[in-house]
C-alpha cells in the first residue's frame, strides 16, 4: 500500500505568516486542508510539481464562520459539515447548506473544507455553483516584500481557469470566502443528479438564486451549472432572459432550452454530453417550475 | 525517498508516538505501524467507510487522512469503543438483528453509528440510513443494520443498554 513519496518536505505552520513564507519560498507546495481530494490525488501521482506538503490546519482562525461588516465570511477551513449545520450559514446562505446536504458522506463532510473544494477546482465541485450563484468573492493572502500579510479579493466568477486550475498564484493562500447575506425575498435552489444520493460525483448540478418582488418579477438572477464545462459556469444568457420577468410556462420552457444550450459538456464515464444537456434542460425546467409555484 | 516525521497523538485514550512518512495514511499507520487491525482497508478512496475512525470526536475516513495530520489529535478506533456504552448497545443490537454477516464493514459501521448516537441519541430509521450513507455493506442489504442502530438508540434511552 505504501506508495513512493512524491513530497520531499512537510510543514505544518502555526501562523498565517509562516504558511505564506513557506508558500513563497517553496515555489509550489501542495496545500493540505481536509485531504479528501489530495490524498487520492497524491497516491495516484497526480500532484504535479509540488515537492512540499503544506498542512494549513494548524493556522489558527482559518475555520471561522462570521459576519464581517456587511459580509458573511467563511474561513477556508470551514468544513462542509459546518456549512450544513452552522446557524449563520443556514440563515444567510442557505443555498450552501442545501448543497452541503447533498455532498458526499458524513465522514467526508467532516473532513472536506470549503477552501479545498474551491482550490481543487473540479468542474463538478458541489459548492462551486452555489457560491457562484451567491456572487461569492475569494480572499487570497500573500506575503508582501516587507514581510507583512496582504490580502486581495477576487470574484469567484472568473477565478476558475480550467479543470483543477484557478487564478490563485503559487505564493497565495485562499483564506476565506465572502458573500452578501441573503436578502429578504431571495429564492434559492440547488439540484444535483448522480446515480445514487450519497458519495456520487455530480453528473450535473444547478444552483439558482434570485429575488422576487411583490409582483412576481425576478431580479439579480443567477444560474450556475456544474460538471458541464471545463469550469463551473454561470449561464448568463439564461440569467438575462429571466431578469426582470415573471415566470410562466412559456418562459420556463425557453429558459430550460437556453440553459441547455449554454452547457458545454463532454462525454465521460459518468454521462455522455447529450445526456448532460438533457439533464440541464429537464432539471432547469423542473427547478423553475418549482420556483414559479413556490 | 522515504522521509519520516515523528508525531504524537492520543489513541483510544492513551498517548502515543509514531514515525510516519509524508504520504502515509492514518489507516496505514494504524494497521501496519500501530498494529490495530480492527479498522479495515476497503477502497482506499473514501467510498466504502470500512476505515472510519473518530478524530477529535468526528467520524472521518482514515484512508483519506494524512497520518501526519493526526499530530496532537485524539483518535478513536473501533478497538477504543470497547468500553463505550453507545457502542455496547450497538454491538448487542447488531447481534440481535443479524446485522453482521461477513463482518468486513462492521467496524466502520460501529464507529459511524457510535458517532451518530453521540450527536443524535434517538435516530429514526431515516436518520440511521442517512448516517451510514458513506458505509458500504455488500451482505445485509442495510435493513438489519438500520434496525439495529434504531434499536440501540431506543435501548440507551430506556437505560437497559448494559
Amino acid at each position: 500500500m505504501s506508495g513512493s513519496d512524491a513530497f520531499e518536505r512537510y510543514l505544518a505552520p502555526t501562523s498565517l505568516a509562516q504558511a505564506l513564507a513557506a508558500l513563497a519560498e517553496s515555489g509550489g507546495a501542495a496545500v493540505l486542508a481536509g485531504g479528501t481530494d489530495l490524498m487520492p490525488q497524491s497516491r495516484a501521482g497526480r500532484v504535479r510539481s509540488a515537492r512540499m506538503l503544506l498542512n494549513i490546519r494548524r493556522v489558527p482562525g482559518l475555520e471561522a464562520v462570521e459576519v464581517d461588516g456587511d459580509a458573511l465570511r467563511l474561513g477556508a477551513l470551514a468544513t462542509i459539515a459546518t456549512l450544513l449545520i452552522h446557524p449563520l450559514v443556514r440563515r444567510h446562505a442557505s443555498l450552501l447548506s442545501e448543497a452541503a446536504n447533498h455532498f458526499a458522506s458524513d465522514q467526508i463532510r467532516n473532513a472536506a473544507t470549503l477552501g479545498g473544494n474551491i482550490c481543487n477546482a473540479s468542474p463538478a465541485g458541489d459548492m462551486l455553483g452555489p457560491l457562484l450563484a451567491l456572487d461569492a468573492e475569494v480572499e487570497l493572502a500573500s506575503l508582501a516584500g516587507d514581510g507583512s500579510v496582504r490580502f486581495r479579493r477576487l470574484p469567484l466568477d472568473g477565478f476558475f481557469s480550467g479543470p483543477g486550475r484557478t487564478l490563485r498564484e503559487s505564493g497565495e493562500l485562499l483564506t476565506a470566502v465572502r458573500l452578501r447575506p441573503a436578502s429578504h425575498g431571495q429564492i434559492v435552489r440547488f439540484y444535483k443528479t448522480g446515480t445514487r444520493p450519497a458519495l456520487d460525483i455530480s453528473t450535473i448540478s444547478i444552483a439558482f438564486a434570485a429575488r422576487r418582488d411583490g409582483g412576481g418579477r425576478l431580479s439579480d438572477v443567477r444560474l450556475a451549472l456544474g460538471a458541464v464545462a471545463p469550469t463551473p459556469l454561470r449561464a448568463r444568457r439564461t440569467e438575462a432572459l429571466l431578469e426582470g420577468s415573471r415566470l410562466d410556462a412559456g418562459l420556463v420552457a425557453q429558459a430550460a432550452q437556453s440553459a441547455a444550450s449554454e452547457a458545454k459538456p463532454i462525454d465521460d464515464v459518468r454521462a455522455t454530453a447529450w445526456y448532460r444537456k438533457e439533464l440541464v434542460h429537464n432539471m432547469t425546467r423542473r427547478m423553475l417550475d418549482d420556483v414559479a409555484h413556490a | 525517498m522515504s522521509l519520516t516525521h515523528e508525531i504524537g497523538f492520543t489513541l483510544n485514550g492513551v498517548q502515543r508516538r509514531a514515525t510516519v512518512g509524508i504520504e502515509t495514511s492514518a489507516l496505514e499507520m494504524l494497521r501496519e505501524g500501530v498494529g490495530l487491525t480492527g479498522t479495515k482497508y476497503g477502497c482506499g478512496e473514501g467510498e466504502c467507510g470500512a476505515c472510519t475512525i473518530l478524530v477529535d470526536g468526528l467520524s472521518v475516513n482514515s484512508c483519506l487522512l494524512f497520518a501526519l495530520d493526526c499530530d496532537g489529535r485524539e483518535i478513536t478506533t473501533v478497538e477504543g469503543l470497547a468500553g463505550d456504552a453507545r457502542a455496547q448497545a450497538l454491538q448487542k443490537a447488531f447481534v440481535a438483528h443479524g446485522a453482521v454477516q461477513c463482518g468486513f464493514c462492521t467496524p466502520g459501521m460501529m464507529v459511524q453509528a457510535t458517532h451518530l448516537l453521540a450527536t443524535q441519541p434517538h435516530p429514526d430509521a431515516a436518520a440511521a440510513q442517512r448516517a451510514i450513507e458513506g458505509n458500504l455493506c455488500r451482505c445485509t442489504g442495510y435493513q438489519k443494520i438500520v434496525e439495529a442502530i434504531v434499536e440501540a438508540g431506543q435501548a440507551l434511552a430506556a437505560g437497559d443498554a448494559t
